[in-house]
């Protein structure tokens, strides 16, 4: 396992984080050595196996959590929501512009 | 401990029925010990005294009108800062949630003051609930109460050492990869991880969807049941939570073990487990067969890629979880020219190292051409590690263990080292990926004085044999420890 600096710049952007050069040196070196760790994984035979997708469905056996109906139900948190927000203008949440014109 | 009374749910029961105290002078009594004692612990980042008294209040009036008195009256308790508590900040120990108030409470919230169970604050941990020590949260460590230069484990570290340390009667905490029974083995207190969809995770600050549970710590095994009874359950607002009926858990503690088949895997004893650690364990499995259970020797051969296998799942979950944190809706904003600019300034701020670092990892495995390699091949590792517990649960009715492989670290001892922090979650996060209960209970002390943790894993939903074995176990080694005295 090789992790390159291109890589960490490439998965930064992808997560959308702003990262320092000394971070980028530090992750580098860090995912190198997990991501290195995790390869013992190709150990094992899996084409076989059914990747495991749902932890409760098989346990809970009959009792798989249903869907609940489809019904309204009164739900007035718009303005509680709206004050913890860092910049809101009721009813919208206010954000830099994203249109050019 | 400076002398202070030791309570319990059931001796909080008593005294207030007795009028011996009343709930508002508890709750009282117990600020008043977290004045004195957090400054040194840092296990609480924000205390409730309004909604703790105002509780208090109801609890102590209706004792003045003679009601029948619900589960948890008037018994102190800590929420671990990543469950939504409404009108009282919850940080999930990260800077970019520091000024989040919830508009709403947490179903298990809502559950424990329903039994009248007093809120007394949030308490440390890891930043949302990454890590084994609670050295990530970025309001500074939390000491372990038994040994000041530990850590208390992680990530619910706030919630064990203040159980731990009589700051609290019982707490919930989040278990993700360990994060309630390694805290407890370290704290030396009881430490239970519920079945996956066994309580509601409404209002849950989420972290790996497909691994995180919310359960209790608490200062003895009857009193982590007496709190289980009360969180347990189907809740509409939770598509996870499992509609399976809940037993009585106080009623299960007594039933006899005798006869009980205890698997002890060998995978779980290998190297890199400390030499005291293995003979306390040991010692403990000795005592339960003493109490009539029947020792069956097992192996569970995929344990040692568990570790492997969960920090490729978890921060693959983490990756896709924390994408909410962009400073539009709430908590931290740093201001940008573009809205991408405002994003990325405010999750290079806002989140930490450790926060950061498992972003990356979990964004690099699921990113296109290494989704397969990491990603689904872990997925695929994942279904055998739960077969593994299947097939052993075919032959035994419990499977013991160690909790964690060494006793609480120091400070800053695994601080530089991610994957050796990593390992610390080494035999917690296999019942984690496969969805099965887990207790840790204390099976004594090093010759140092920290203590060590068995632990009990269960087949799905059955808390309360796990409960009704650590129980058999904590009872008999009280009984003989004061039969020595």
């Amino acid at each position: 396992m090789k992790i390159t600096r291109e890589d960490v710049l490439r998965v930064a952007q992808l997560a959308h984080l702003e990262l320092t050069a000394e971070e980028v040196e530090l992750y580098r070196g860090q995912l190198d050595e997990i991501l290195s760790y995790v390869g013992k994984l190709e150990e094992l035979d899996v084409a076989n196996v059914e990747p495991m997708a749902q932890v409760l469905f098989a346990a809970a056996g009959e009792a798989h959590p249903e869907l609940r109906e489809d019904v309204r139900v009164a739900c007035d948190v718009a303005g509680a929501v709206l004050a913890q927000a860092p910049d809101a203008a009721k009813p919208f949440f206010r954000v830099p512009k994203v249109i050019e014109r | 401990m400076s002398g202070a009374a030791t309570w319990t749910i059931s001796s909080v029961r008593k005294a207030l029925q007795t009028r011996e105290i009343s709930a508002r002078e508890l709750a009282k009594e117990f600020f008043g010990r977290i004045e004195r004692r957090n400054p040194e612990l840092n296990a609480y980042l924000a205390l409730s005294p309004e909604r703790a008294y105002a509780q208090a209040d109801r609890v102590d009036a209706a004792i003045s009108r003679g009601e029948r008195l619900p589960p948890l009256a008037g018994v102190p308790i800590a929420i671990k800062d990543v469950i939504s508590t409404r009108g009282v900040q919850t940080t999930c120990g990260s800077k970019i949630l520091e000024t989040y108030v919830p508009p709403y409470d947490a179903t298990a919230i809502e559950r424990l003051e329903g039994a009248g169970a007093v809120l007394l604050g949030k308490t440390n941990c890891d930043e949302f609930a990454m890590g084994s020590s609670t050295e990530n949260s970025a309001y500074g460590p939390v000491r372990n109460p038994v040994a000041l230069d530990r850590v208390p484990g992680g990530s619910s570290g706030g919630s064990a050492a203040a159980v731990a340390a009589g700051l609290a009667v019982a707490a919930l905490g989040t278990d993700t990869g360990g994060s309630i029974r390694q805290p407890g083995a370290c704290c030396g207190i009881p430490a239970l991880m519920p079945t996956y969809g066994r309580v509601s995770r409404y209002g849950l600050i989420a972290f790996a969807s497909s691994l995180d549970r919310i359960g209790p710590f608490a200062g003895n095994v009857a009193d982590a049941a007496a709190v289980m009874s009360v969180i347990a359950g189907h809740d509409a607002n939770d598509s996870t939570s499992a509609p399976v009926p809940v037993p009585d858990y106080a009623a299960e503690l007594e039933k006899p073990v005798r006869e009980l088949r205890i698997g002890v895997p060998e995978d779980y004893f290998g190297e890199g487990l400390d030499q005291e650690v293995r003979a306390k364990v040991q010692a403990a499995i000795v005592r339960l067969e003493e109490l009539g259970c029947r020792r069956v020797p097992l192996q569970m051969p995929h344990t040692d890629y568990a570790i492997a296998t969960y920090y490729i799942v978890a921060t693959a979950e983490a990756s896709s979880n924390l994408a909410r944190y962009d400073g539009v809706r709430y908590g931290l904003r740093v201001p940008g020219a573009t809205l991408m600019e405002m994003y990325r300034n405010t999750r290079e701020q806002g989140f930490g190292n450790e926060v950061k670092r498992r972003i990356m990892l979990g964004t690099y495995a699921l990113s296109a051409g290494y989704y397969d390699a990491y990603y689904l091949r872990a997925q695929k590792v994942r279904s055998l590690i739960a077969r593994d517990f299947a097939e052993a649960f075919q032959k035994v009715d419990a499977i013991i263990t160690p909790t964690a492989p060494t006793p609480a670290f120091r400070l800053g001892e695994k601080t530089a080292d991610p994957l050796q922090m990593y390992l610390a979650d080494i035999y917690t996060v296999t019942g984690s990926l496969a969805g099965v209960p887990g207790i840790s209970v204390p099976c004594g002390k090093t010759a140092a004085g920290l203590p060590v943790g068995l632990q009990i894993f269960g087949p799905h939903f059955s808390e309360g044999r796990v409960l009704q074995l650590a129980h058999a176990y904590e009872k008999s080694m009280s009984e003989s420890s004061s039969a020595g005295n």
